[in-house]
């Protein structure tokens, strides 16, 4: 029996049973879709849902307000639990911002270390949506193919930071670690694996199965304008038939230098953007198999020269004085960035991942503003679930990839 | 350890023409912990994970139950936002007699890097907490060592519902109570 | 006396200030590429000042147009999508929030940061009928900073609990929340009694309570599990079986050597 004590026994404000025969269920914060902390609030006419209120912020951590209070530099650790399904692309959109308000530029070593972990993220996120989308659909075991061929790419990066989730392996400047032996033969050997099994096992057992085309054609449609207009990025808009990467368009890191395709799809349900992340899997790959051999070209240098704002080399702090002093400088007081404000926006798994960065020369940032894909996202379930069936809630959750430490950040 | 001390002469002799029924059940109870799916951040990602092909949780009988009143053991793996924390209440209750409480992670056990407004600074204020798994995020074999650890705390138990007390709560004012 | 702390800006302060340093400003350059200036040239007199930073236009405009400059932007210039909307608190300085629209072309891959200035106290138009994603980004705007919003469909907290007080992301907000945050969880669960038998919260992420037993065991003074912590000094028992015994006189080498 329940312990008897002071919550309110119901939740408020909601009449379960209407004039209007409508029915209110809650889809409560914890629920088994794998997605985190969303509570839906559907009401329904039978079977179908006549109105969606999505009610966010139960993973809300204050961490825009972490960062006026944190240096730069301390801040870095926390952008990991945003996106922590893939951390690298949050450390890595973090310090590219920071970098354009510096001014300053990654070596090339640093460059092509962090596109192939960019890439390695975007191989991992898009096999986390694979395994929790197939899940919630029903089908269940692709969550424990997609799982083991994550368990390599989380190897992966275990031997190249140290950390499977949440990684910190990109750094304001560069990079702090360079790749160990055998990395990049095991990095070519899991991206034929990778190949291998989309091609095998994802796509074998999902694209044409009959289940799944209906669970998924159809589900979900949303047209370009409004795509554009609630806010949406990444996948959801070239599931649309926008064509907009921001790799493509608004270059950053390598990406002028590497030869990889963008697909769109004109289907605009959530069939289409399942096509699109296999797609996208299959072009990471072939980004790292480009960045591998350009490893050996570039000299060894990792983090950016700008004494001003970016510690030495360790080598360097442990054996000359001056930049062991520069070193304490900078972490106990925090580099002083110029005054100005800065946005930035990259390409992450799930859309648009972009800091707002406001400085007035002090060495916390004044603002912080994390522009999440999956807060946009979140915000057009409203229109998206309107007018479908209660089994396709699940799967239109699945297709628009929300993680929550993004959306409360 | 000493701390449990059974006298061997109370209740007519009952605990100790019950050891083999508490074993029996212990055992039970410990080889077939049913968890519910309480992951709330970057350490659900681990305990999905460690419940995957690599490190498997089934093979220690655990079965991830969505619904509160089918599940033993709940484990808190992220962080508890105060927004949140009325809800972790309320399925708490919901539970029924006996579950265990693992936290998972730095965010559950103290509120973890998130020292701010919105994150509880532990679960354990709200929620009697049996196993406290440290790390940001806890590998999957470090999930599996604890749930271990929760097995043997549980089969050191004794059958009798009543004898088992809960975290006692003492707070520097020095007030006792049990959050049961 | 205790030092003076100005209570309008309570949040951290790096530990050593420089009265010296002056900081250099990110460059700002003037509008030259035709898109951007056919931009400036549509929107006329809404504009009080306009300049490219990074690569991305700046226009500076008066709160009370902001619909209208959007609108434009909109249809004329092809803006399609708004990314990114907050504001800026500069109550502690001007009295003021410095709002930002952030926003993009798809067709020429171009972004625009619309710019203004809001008196503390007055509500901005909402521009959900023509950009969706303000629907969420704006309750965000109100539910952090308090900032009103005119015409919205649904201004309601979205990031805090309904029934939260005070706007956290304003400069006055401590970080680690005032009374009414600290308490939130127990009075809303178990009720203001419990407040005594919970107690507060503990924000020291380096506290050791030295007569805690069950979470720390001091070294020397060990005692089971949960009993009262001791003051008298435990003798240390070593393992006979698990240690080596390095008092032991007779040794393999020596006996050979001999």
């Amino acid at each position: 029996m329940q312990v008897s004590n002071k919550l309110t026994p119901f939740f408020e404000n909601l009449n379960f049973e209407r004039d209007d025969n409508t029915m209110v269920i809650n889809f409560g914060p914890q629920h088994p879709s794998a997605h985190g902390q969303l509570r839906l609030v559907l009401e329904l006419d039978g079977e179908q849902v006549v109105k969606a209120y999505p009610d966010i912020g139960y993973l809300h951590r204050g961490i825009e307000k972490m960062a006026e209070n944190m240096t730069y530099n301390e801040f870095l650790p926390t952008t990991d639990r945003l996106d922590y399904i893939a951390s690298t692309s949050n450390n890595y959109a973090y310090s590219l911002a920071v970098e354009k308000l510096l001014g300053i530029e990654a070596p090339r070593r640093a460059q092509v270390i962090r596109t192939m972990l960019l890439e390695l993220n975007r191989i991992i996120s898009h096999l986390f949506f694979v395994a929790t989308h197939a899940l919630d659909v029903g089908a269940m075991s692709v969550f424990l193919y997609a799982f083991r061929e994550r368990e390599f790419a989380m190897d992966l990066m275990e031997d190249y930071c140290g950390a499977r989730l949440t990684h910190s392996a990109v750094r304001i400047g560069g990079v702090p670690l360079d790749l160990p032996e055998g990395w990049l033969e095991n990095a070519a050997a899991f991206c034929d694996k990778v190949d291998y099994e989309v091609k095998n096992t994802y796509e074998a057992l999902l694209t044409k199965n009959r289940i799944w085309k209906m669970r998924l054609e159809d589900v979900g449609v949303i047209s370009a304008e409004d795509a554009l207009s609630w806010g949406c990025s990444g996948v959801m808009l070239r599931g649309s038939g926008v064509k907009w990467d921001i790799r493509k368009e608004e270059p950053y890191e390598l990406y002028p230098e590497l030869d990889f395709d963008i697909p769109t799809s004109d289907r605009c349900d959530s069939y289409g953007r399942y096509k699109l992340y296999m797609e996208e899997m299959r072009q990471s790959t072939r980004i790292i198999r480009q960045l591998i051999p350009m490893y050996k070209e570039t000299e060894p240098q990792l983090m950016a020269h700008a004494p001003q704002y970016i510690s030495a080399p360790k080598e360097e702090i442990m054996t000359q004085n001056y930049a062991l002093m520069q070193h304490f400088v900078l972490v106990t007081q925090g580099m002083r960035p110029p005054k100005g404000e800065v946005y930035v926006p990259t390409e992450s798994p799930k859309g648009e991942l972009g800091f707002y960065i406001k400085s007035e020369g002090e060495p916390y940032a004044y603002r912080l503003k994390c522009r999440a894909p999956s807060f946009f996202h979140t915000g057009l379930l409203q229109k998206l679930l309107v007018g479908v069936y209660i089994a396709d809630v699940v799967t239109i959750i699945g297709t628009t990839n929300i993680v929550f430490g993004e959306v409360d950040r | 350890m000493a701390q449990h001390q059974v006298n061997y002469a109370s209740s007519a002799g009952l605990p100790i023409a019950l050891t083999s029924v508490d074993k029996l059940v212990n055992w039970g109870r410990s080889n077939s912990l049913w968890p519910l799916t309480y992951g709330l951040a970057c350490c659900a990602i681990e305990m999905m994970a460690s419940g995957a092909s690599r490190y498997d949780f089934d093979r220690m009988g655990t079965i991830f139950r969505a619904s509160p009143r089918q599940a033993d053991v709940m484990i808190l793996a992220g962080t508890l936002s105060k927004k949140h924390a009325e809800f972790a209440r309320r399925l708490y209750d919901q539970m029924t007699e006996p579950k265990w409480v693992i936290s998972m992670g730095s965010c559950a056990n103290t509120g973890g890097m998130f020292n701010t407004y919105a994150t509880v600074q532990g679960v354990d204020r709200i929620i009697p907490v049996d196993i406290y798994l440290p790390g940001c995020a806890p590998r999957p074999e470090t999930l599996q060592y604890a749930m271990m650890m929760l097995q043997k705390k549980i089969r050191r138990e004794s059958s009798d519902m009543k004898k088992n007390t809960k975290q006692d709560l003492t707070t520097q004012t020095g007030k006792r109570a049990r959050l049961i | 006396m205790r030092k003076y702390v100005p209570k309008d800006n309570v949040q951290g302060k790096a530990y050593y200030t420089d009265r010296f340093w002056v900081s250099p400003r990110v460059p700002r350059s003037e509008v030259e590429n035709e898109h951007f200036a056919a931009v400036v040239k549509a929107l006329g007199a809404d504009v009080t000042e306009s300049y490219v930073e990074l690569g991305q236009l700046v226009l500076h405009i008066d709160p009370t147009n902001n619909f209208k400059v959007m609108k434009t932007l909109k249809e004329e210039c092809g803006y399609t999508q708004c990314s990114e909307q907050s504001a800026v608190d500069y109550l502690a300085r001007d009295n003021e929030f410095e709002l930002f629209w952030q926003l993009l072309n798809v067709t020429e891959a171009k972004r625009i940061r619309v710019v203004c200035r809001l008196a503390n106290g007055a509500a901005i138009e909402s521009i959900e009928p023509l950009y969706k994603s303000a629907n969420f980004a704006e309750r965000e705007m109100f539910d952090m900073f308090g900032i009103k919003v005119n015409n919205h469909p649904f201004l309601k907290r979205i990031l805090m609990p309904d029934d939260w007080e005070g706007h956290p992301l304003l400069k006055t907000y401590p970080l680690q929340g005032d009374e009414f945050a600290s308490w939130y969880e127990v009075d809303k669960i178990f009720g203001k009694e419990y407040r005594d038998i919970i107690g507060p919260e503990n924000r020291d992420p380096a506290k050791v309570d030295i007569k805690d037993t069950k979470r720390f065991s001091r070294v020397g003074y060990e005692v089971p599990f949960g009993a009262e912590y001791s003051e008298e000094e435990q003798a240390i028992e070593y393992s006979e079986t698990a240690l080596v015994n390095y008092n032991k006189k007779e040794s393999k080498q020596l006996d050979e050597r001999r």
